[in-house]
């Protein structure tokens, strides 16, 4: 149904969600972001940035996280067009 | 004895859940071929003792992290009659992989879901009974911040004890089977209302404003520190005065000079040393578990993480730092908010050359006594970035060594008002620690400092024939090319134990006190020999305790050796370039 293009998180523009099609890391880390819900098929928020290219402030359901550019730019989200909560 | 573990991922409450169970009878317990500090204390529950442990905090049961390895070693060696597992009931979807991994060690568990306030606040709905019977597992929901629910969980706890579920040979649910039940049971609404949360972060992490706000808070609390934990030192030190005048000395009139010089100058006053840190340990904690209880913590890493990730460091790192301009030992023991150990070395090995308070009077008397009332502000200021100096260029030299191991991934708590109870029973359970730690280290080397200036015995007290004294000689080749004289030199041993009795050690040097030695040492050092040893002072190790801290902390005597002798050596190099470049091209 998604349609969209495949991006990596750190392109999701902030105030946009996604949802999350793949993650490549090794085992290990995606058992960690597993365990902060960050999982193909959820659905992700971009908050903002942090200033001078610091880390992202993302939401998951009930979960706000944040994470740095290298990691983010591992995470695909194809991005949903809807209007902003 | 029956055993309970703890086990919950990071910000599950669980530390707060231990705190209520247990109130103030924990201690550090000690396990075979466990390398961290594990809370531990013994509870009656229903007719017998039961043993609570608290271990760390873990994502996944098979990951590889320092607190992982611990949890799994812990588990391994002194199995638990019973598991309690703290989840988080605003977050209880993405903890069913963990709970699926427990269920699997066949060990009798107990599900405690905490800040039920908070999931309720988020409108989540909790279907309890049906949920428990789904998953086979006793089930509480309580809120360990504000006490409720908490009689239940004691009852909860012995019926679990007494009959334990779990061990009948039933496969254990699947993370699929766990996550079904919980989607079935846990009702979250699809859009959660802006909140407190989101509308002070737009404020609190705001694009250019959010930093000033940071460094201004930032600089509120190690003022307060300090502003509130000097008259606290102050008092003690009167009482440590009184309890010499008018107690030990009487007691000790008829004893030999020897005796008295140990037992006064050296075990009491070692004993005074510890106690003028217990004030700055107990407020620095207590400000420490308002700024990371509060959730702002996670916001300070966010905001500074840009700037220092580009040293090897986080965020938090940088908060410790700050913290050190109070008193460099709280802020050694607060790295442990680091959970890799490697950012956690490396956030160490930065924390000396934050410019304490006691340093600052230091560098005050010398400011007074050479610069005029227009300069001193300003040589303070460039102490403040020569510090800032010293550690990043630590962080730089050092973050290949230390590598952070760790992702940067960090949970972004909702923003929380803590207890009272909560904040103070750390600051003081924190003050326990090091007591415990630090005392016999830090009054050894006192006495060893009074051996130093009293021996030969007969000798005038830290003159030149005085086995420091001798040091002083000794050290001149060395010393002489940074412009301290033997004089300073003393001093310079003394303010290895505590930077707050240079002072002092130069008045007995110099027979003088007051505007007289600031007089004198105006008269007999140049401006240039004074910035020099002050920016020894500021460099090389602070002080005994923040050795004996720093060993304790790491637990590594070659991580403790590494970092005095780094810092002795940035020390000297900093002052022979600026006293070797100063007298070259500056006349005095």
């Amino acid at each position: 149904m998604n349609t969209a293009p495949r991006l990596p998180l750190n392109l999701l523009p902030c105030g946009h969600r996604g949802l999350i099609d793949s993650i490549e890391f090794d085992l290990e880390l995606q058992a960690r972001f597993a365990a902060l819900g960050v999982q193909p098929g959820k659905s992700i928020q971009m908050i903002r940035q942090a200033s001078l290219g610091g880390p992202f402030h993302i939401q998951l359901g009930t979960t706000e996280i944040m994470l740095r550019r290298q990691e983010a730019a591992r995470i695909k989200v194809r991005p949903m067009h809807e209007p902003m909560a | 004895m029956k055993k309970v573990a703890l086990i919950g991922m990071p910000n599950t409450g669980k530390s707060t859940l231990f705190n209520r169970l247990t109130g103030a009878h924990a201690r550090i317990g000690n396990w075979p071929g466990i390398t961290v500090d594990l809370l531990m204390a013994k509870l009656i529950i229903g007719s017998q003792i039961v043993q609570i442990v608290d271990l760390p905090g873990i994502y996944d049961l098979n990951g590889y992290s320092e607190d992982e390895q611990v949890v799994t070693t812990f588990l391994a060696h002194q199995t638990p009659d019973l598991i309690v597992f703290v989840m988080n009931a605003s977050h209880i979807d993405r903890q069913s992989t963990l709970l699926n991994q427990l269920l699997c060690l066949n060990i009798p568990m107990l599900v405690v879901m905490t800040m039920a306030d908070e999931a309720q606040a988020l409108g989540i709905t909790i279907s309890l009974p049906e949920l428990s019977h789904e998953l086979n597992l006793p089930i509480c929901l309580l809120s360990a911040k504000y006490g409720q629910g908490m009689e239940n969980l004691q009852k909860a706890i012995q019926s679990a004890l007494t009959q334990p579920n779990g061990m009948n040979g039933q496969t254990p649910l699947s993370t699929l089977q766990i996550s079904t039940a919980i989607q079935k049971f846990v009702q979250v609404p699809q859009l959660l209302n802006e909140g407190l949360t989101q509308r002070l972060d737009k404020l609190l992490l705001h694009p250019w404003l959010g930093l000033p706000i940071f460094l201004s808070a930032m600089f509120l609390v190690f003022h307060s520190v300090f502003t509130l934990g000097k008259p606290m030192q102050d008092a003690l030190s009167w009482l440590f005065t009184q309890g010499r005048e008018l107690g030990l000395e009487p007691a000790l009139a008829s004893a030999s000079p020897i005796v008295k010089g140990l037992v006064l100058d050296g075990i009491y006053n070692g004993l005074s040393t510890v106690a003028s840190f217990v004030p700055l340990i107990i407020l620095f904690f207590i400000f420490l578990g308002l700024v990371e209880d509060t959730g702002y913590l996670a916001r300070a890493a966010f905001l500074m993480d840009a700037l220092m990730s580009r040293f090897g460091l986080d965020g938090r790192s940088f908060v410790m730092f700050l913290m050190g301009f109070g008193c460099n030992v709280p802020a050694l023991m607060g790295t442990r908010v680091l959970r890799s150990r490697g950012l956690r070395l490396l956030t160490m090995l930065t924390i000396p050359f934050s410019l304490c308070s006691a340093r600052l009077q230091v560098f005050v008397f010398f400011a007074a006594a050479l610069f005029t009332e227009q300069q001193a502000p300003w040589v303070l200021f460039s102490l403040y970035i020569v510090s800032l100096l010293a550690s990043m260029a630590t962080a730089l030299i050092f973050k290949r060594q230390y590598i952070n191991q760790d992702a940067f991934v960090l949970e972004m708590p909702p923003y929380r008002l803590p207890t009272l109870k909560q904040v103070v029973f750390r600051g003081w359970h924190e003050v326990q620690h090091f007591l415990n730690r630090a005392t016999r280290f830090i009054v050894l080397g006192v006495v060893l400092v009074w051996l130093l200036t009293n021996f030969p015995y007969g000798v005038e007290v830290a003159g030149p024939q005085s086995w420091a004294g001798q040091i002083g000689e000794l050290l001149a080749p060395v010393l002489q090319p940074i412009g301290i004289t033997p004089e300073l030199t003393i001093a310079l041993i003394f303010g290895f134990v505590a930077k707050e009795i240079v002072i002092g050690s130069l008045a007995v040097i110099f027979g003088l006190e007051g505007s007289q030695l600031i007089s004198i040492v105006g008269q007999q050092v140049s401006w240039i020999q004074a910035y020099s040893f002050m920016l020894f002072t500021l460099i090389y190790t602070p002080c005994l305790s923040t050795v004996a801290t720093m060993l304790n902390e790491s637990k590594s005597r070659t991580f403790t050796l590494l970092s005095g002798i780094w810092s002795v050596l940035l020390a000297w190099c900093t002052s022979y370039v600026f006293y070797q470049l100063a007298t070259q091209f500056i006349s005095k």
